[in-house]
């Protein structure tokens, strides 16, 4: 039914603007001048067309469910139920109206489903018969009211204005509603565990803190020494580090490569190569992570005499620095290129040498960019989850030894939303606690690097 | 400088060629360039006067289309040959670009570069003595002398090309070769840099390359007129500008083209 409406209302849209486009050639057949090109005058109708549909369906959409559920209950109003029943008692209607309801069916609730049943059809049909009469009158008002001389094409263009603006609107507000919807979350299990204990305790052992029943009382003693995140910020940033280690220097050795040694034909077929290695999914990573590089460390360290985890921080880090190569090696490659050709003429000029030209002029130049680009590396690395699940295990030790496993933030939030969780848990709180920290510190992370960024760009303009 | 009556030349090309990938750029040039004078070419946009500047310091090694055929005669030793050693060369040839390109780095790093990567200072005194030295020669001393570790970027684009100038002159190169020095310089900065070339044709040979005929005029003794790639004529500055042999050369100075 819905489809069928909104199909039609396209077709209505096209029609509106075809009738737009032939009014103004009427117009300027008759040797009139017009204010915009014909097809303005087209899409200023298709607009009248889409902004009052737009508006019915969005009123309908938010009104309906409540004013339906509204008549629906109002036959059981002085009845003495309590809110929670009524909405039961609206679900069970709901259900049994699509067939799906398994329970005892009485016959207040069979009266319930069938009123239910035709309230959506009478709301259905009347939408229908609104939507396009409302749509009829705008656009014939709007037909009638284009004219030679009328203003097509500002309103068109302020439109386009609105939609562009709407769509950045929506990808802020998403942004925002992610913060918040951490925020309460984090709010509330601070509550229950001190925020001293999980920024300073090194005990991570959310096991401990199974479901409790929703009937038992919260005993925040029962938490003691369960959330301390130590261990786990630990873990975080020494993996980053060993990925780090990783990236840095190869990155930035295959960048200064590119930028600087490579012939244009050698950079035209290495650079989408290696930024080939950016678009292989993070979960291919994780198990080549795991079951490669994780056993073969555990191997090699045998035979060396050396007590390796299959599931190292070493293994982990490692191919998340792989990972994190081309972002690396492709923004230090930008950055590079970017240096002037002039000062490296200069540096020529002087007789410098390739290698004491970029070591003592190209460097010092781009060496913002490329912290910027070192920095996104590290928020990256921070961030990453698939392969720390797989491949660094899930125990959150408190180590600095690479051999052995430890744990991530990414991975115990994985750990603890898995499988069944109760809202409202401290333990399920703990994930948005972990995701919250993550949050800032990328944040600040990406601040940082963007800054440096920005200071690098306007040197050089 | 004159020998027992006879100019010494400095540098010698014959018979060069020019190709950036499949077009050739110069055709043919043979110029002898005179020891501690100023010699000026000029010509109009594209004919290849920058192109043979940067040939004599083989600044053309840095762009990978470019091939240099010929023989570039330095103290009589073939730059182009396989045994010249192009780091030693840029050593003797220093070079001053268009726009003038001090690194992004302080004023006394600027002047100190050529010294650093050439091991010309045993100490730190020896390099404060280059440094300053340098900056007196290029007139930028005074200017500068309390701002010695402040960027050379941030000082005026006159005093950024003569801090070029004093970052080409700090390793006592026996040529130097500018290009366009002054395009990008009021009047005033162009006349203190004409006034500082005058000054540093006693102890260095000098190629500029101008479109200014006033300019090629001022401080140049010898001229060579380009177009097309050609060297169509050289000789005294005077000679050029008073009595070309070549009807080009004539056009081109009284501005009927280029």
């Amino acid at each position: 039914m819905n489809l069928i409406l909104f199909t039609f209302i396209v077709l209505l849209g096209f029609t509106s603007y075809y009738f737009g486009r032939k009014k103004a050639y009427t117009i300027q057949s008759s040797n009139k001048r017009l204010t915009a090109l014909p097809q303005f005058y087209g899409y200023y109708l298709a607009i009248w067309c889409a902004i009052p549909a737009f508006i019915i369906f969005s009123l309908w959409a938010i009104f309906e469910p409540t004013i339906v559920k509204l008549l629906v209950l109002s036959d059981y109003s002085n009845q003495g139920y309590l809110d929670d029943e009524l909405n039961l008692i609206y679900e069970k209607t709901k259900s049994l109206s699509r067939g799906q309801f398994t329970g005892e069916i009485t016959p207040f609730i069979e009266a319930s489903a069938e009123k239910y049943l035709s309230l959506r059809s009478i709301a259905q049909s009347s939408k229908a018969v609104i939507v396009l009469s409302i749509i009829i009158a705008s656009v014939a008002y709007a037909y009638k009211r284009i004219s030679s001389n009328s203003r097509t094409r500002e309103p068109v263009e302020k439109f386009l204005n609105a939609v562009l603006f709407t769509a950045s609107l929506a990808a802020i507000l998403t942004t925002v509603g992610i913060v918040f919807s951490l925020i309460f979350q984090t709010i509330d299990f601070f509550k229950v565990i001190p925020l001293f204990d999980f920024v300073f305790g090194t005990h991570w052992y959310p096991a401990k803190a199974f479901v409790r029943d929703s009937s038992e009382a919260l005993d925040p003693s029962m938490y003691s020494d369960t959330f301390g995140a130590v261990p786990i910020f630990a873990g975080t940033f020494f993996i980053a580090f060993i990925a780090m280690c990783v990236a840095i220097p190869i990155g930035l050795m295959s960048g200064i490569y590119l930028a600087e040694y490579a012939s244009s034909k050698v950079r035209q077929y290495a650079k989408p190569l290696i930024e080939i290695l950016a678009g292989i999914p993070t979960v291919v990573y994780g198990f080549f992570a795991a079951l490669t590089v994780g056993p073969f460390l555990k191997e090699l360290g045998t035979s060396m005499g050396l007590e390796v985890s299959a599931e190292s921080a070493l293994a982990a880090g490692g191919v998340m620095g792989i990972m994190i190569i081309p972002f690396i090696s492709s923004l230090s490659d930008d950055v590079i290129t970017s240096v002037p050709q002039s000062l490296r003429d200069g540096s020529y000029a002087m007789g410098a040498t390739k290698s004491e030209t970029i070591k003592r002029v190209i460097f010092p130049a781009a060496l913002p960019g490329i912290v910027g680009s070192i920095l996104l590396g590290v928020s990256r690395a921070i961030g990453e989850t698939m392969i720390v699940v797989m491949a660094s295990g899930l125990a959150a030790n408190l180590t600095l030894n690479p051999l052995e496993s430890t744990s991530t933030i990414t991975a115990q939030i994985v750990v603890i939303l898995i499988g069944d969780q109760a809202f409202g848990d401290p333990k399920t709180q703990a994930a948005f606690a972990l995701g919250m920290s993550l949050f800032l510190v990328t944040l600040c992370l990406n601040i940082v690097a963007l800054r440096v960024v920005k200071k690098y760009r306007e040197k050089y303009e | 400088m004159k020998k027992n009556g006879v100019k010494m030349i400095k540098i010698k090309a014959k018979n060069v060629d020019v190709f950036y990938g499949k077009k050739q750029a110069l055709y043919n040039i043979g110029l002898d360039i005179e020891e501690n004078q100023v010699t000026a070419l000029i010509g109009p946009s594209g004919c290849g006067k920058s192109t043979f500047l940067r040939c004599l310091n083989r600044m053309n090694d840095v762009i990978d289309i470019c091939s240099v055929k010929g023989e570039i005669l330095i103290n009589d030793f073939n730059i182009n040959d396989k045994s010249c050693d192009v780091v030693r060369l840029r050593e003797k040839i220093g070079m001053v670009f268009q726009k003038p390109n001090p690194f992004p780095k302080t004023v006394y790093e600027n002047i100190s570069y050529g010294p650093t990567i050439h091991g010309m200072a045993q100490s730190k005194q020896e390099m404060d003595e280059i440094v300053e030295t340098s900056l007196k020669k290029a007139a930028l001393w005074e200017e500068v002398k309390d701002r010695l570790h402040e960027p050379g970027t941030g000082l005026s684009g006159g005093q950024q090309q003569r801090l070029c100038i004093a970052r080409a002159i700090s390793v006592r190169p026996e040529v130097i070769l500018m290009d366009e020095p002054c395009s990008a310089l009021d009047p005033i900065a162009t006349a203190q840099i004409e006034e500082l070339i005058d000054e540093l044709k006693k102890e260095h040979t000098i190629i500029i390359v101008t479109h200014s005929m006033a300019q090629a005029a001022r401080v140049s003794q010898n001229t060579g007129f380009f177009h097309l790639g050609h060297l169509i004529e050289h000789g005294s500055t005077d000679k050029i500008f008073k009595n070309p042999d070549n009807t080009k050369t004539q056009d081109y100075i009284t501005g009927r083209f280029g």
